[in-house]
């Protein structure tokens, strides 16, 4: 069980920004997000589109921007824990107590959710009956490429994972490559070997066809393909595997006993808490009158939140505001020299 | 402003009007119209404004750019005649146009 002063789900930016923020003031947090790296959706939607109307900084890429609020977080140890999804969140006395799927726990006075339009998950095939194999013969990852190993491996999408992943498990097993267009999106040179594979014959391409069906009893058995001319294929494999990127699922935090209106939370706008005391909304998935979904607005909450969380982590003390050109506490926990 | 008609999945028509300038996703989410999600809020990034235009309009409205047919290959159930509803632009020549949304976004 971990005690922190206050637990942040989501670590994009305004999740980042509000750690420095916590930090700061002379609180401890430790940060927790689905996604197997920092930045949230500037990392994973946008990391190579510009941004413009963060203050002060004209123009940063998703990425940039990133980086700029991990480097700001140097002064502070942090603790992550990445590819990991908050499930459960509960009273325990005057505490929460937060459980992972990973099995992590955590105990502490504030919960502070800038969790975005929720987590990212990976978009799923539409007929019904492929949840029947997922995880067994149908996967939307590969985690242990050797169990492909002599086998038919049918790969869905258009992108560089799919591509990725065609070109790689063809040196060990049968290939097929369905993708609903003739072109794809993806390196050139991945490209370019994928039609050399096709043309050798190592990977059977099929384009402008998609998944319309999975067949088999306890195990897969075949696959239905359909063509953009209605035409039915059917493909025996003992794999599948989709690519098709990533999407928000508001997930369990629709579960905590919250007030959500259309994916986003309802709170305050002294303490950005929620309608449960020491649970806090900040960034795009927090709802007020005249709410804007701009990164410096979740800054902003960020700032205030952490203060709220300051009275329930530090009952005892008062908070004192300070500037951190002339607080010599705050030089001293960024680690720079005062004057 | 133009006259929009959205059909969802269970076949109900909802007719909106909207200003030009808007985008046909923004249309449907000012006037609670359900199956757009818009996740990323307009920015071509999601792939939750999925609709499907009507065969003859497809080919009037203003043309796919760069990018949309690549996230579109992540859309749910995608056709050929799929767009991303934020970026198809109102304006007074789309006055009449239909879509159709899909039975959900993802």
């Amino acid at each position: 069980m971990i005690k922190t002063d206050a637990l942040i789900i989501g670590a994009g930016p305004t999740g980042l920004f509000t750690a420095h923020q916590l930090k700061l003031i002379g609180l401890s947090c430790e940060v927790v997000d689905n996604l197997d790296k920092i930045g949230g959706q500037c990392i994973e939607l946008y990391p190579d589109k510009p941004i413009y109307d963060i203050p002060a900084v004209p123009e940063c890429t998703g990425e940039e921007l990133t980086n700029n609020l991990i480097n700001q977080l140097k002064p502070f140890d942090i603790k992550f824990h990445l590819s990991e999804r908050v499930e459960e969140v509960q009273k325990e006395n005057d505490n929460w107590l937060v459980k992972t799927n990973n099995g992590t726990s955590f105990s502490t006075p504030n919960v502070i959710i800038a969790g975005g339009v929720g987590s990212f998950e990976p978009r799923k095939f539409s007929p019904k009956e492929c949840e029947k194999f997922e995880n067994k013969s149908l996967f939307y990852s590969v985690k242990d490429k050797k169990i492909f190993t002599g086998k038919t491996v049918s790969i869905f999408g258009g992108g560089d994972s799919a591509l990725d992943w065609a070109v790689e498990l063809s040196k060990e097993c049968s290939v097929n490559l369905i993708h609903r267009r003739d072109e794809f999106r993806g390196a050139q040179a991945t490209i370019d070997k994928v039609h050399q594979l096709a043309k050798d014959r190592k990977i059977n391409l099929y384009t402008q066809y998609q998944m319309a069906s999975v067949k088999g009893d306890k195990n897969l058995e075949s696959i239905d393909i359909k063509h953009d001319n209605n035409k039915i294929k059917n493909l025996k494999t003992d794999y599948v595997l989709g690519f098709f990127g990533l999407i928000m699922q508001l997930g369990p935090i629709a579960n905590w006993g919250l007030n959500i209106d259309k994916k986003t939370i309802a709170v305050d706008t002294e303490k950005f808490e929620t309608n449960q005391k020491g649970i806090y909304a900040v960034g795009d998935i927090c709802n007020y009158p005249g709410k804007l979904k701009l990164i410096l607005s979740g800054f902003h909450e960020g700032a205030l939140a952490a203060r709220a969380c300051f009275k329930l982590a530090r009952p005892n003390e008062k908070y004192r505001f300070e500037f951190t050109t002339s607080s010599k506490t705050i030089k001293e926990r960024l680690g720079v020299k005062g004057d | 402003m133009a006259k929009i008609t959205y059909i969802t999945h269970d076949n109900q028509k909802h007719e909106v009007e909207v200003q030009n300038g808007l985008t046909v996703m923004e249309g449907a989410v000012q006037n609670d119209i359900p199956g757009i999600d818009a996740d990323c809020g307009g920015g071509m990034a999601c792939a939750t404004c999925h609709v499907y235009v009507k065969e003859d309009w497809f080919n009037k409205i203003p043309k796919k750019e760069d990018g949309e047919e690549d996230m579109l290959d992540m859309a749910f159930e995608p056709k050929t005649n799929s767009r991303l509803s934020c970026q198809i632009v109102v304006s007074d020549e789309i006055d009449g146009l239909e879509v159709n949304i899909p039975s959900k976004q993802a």
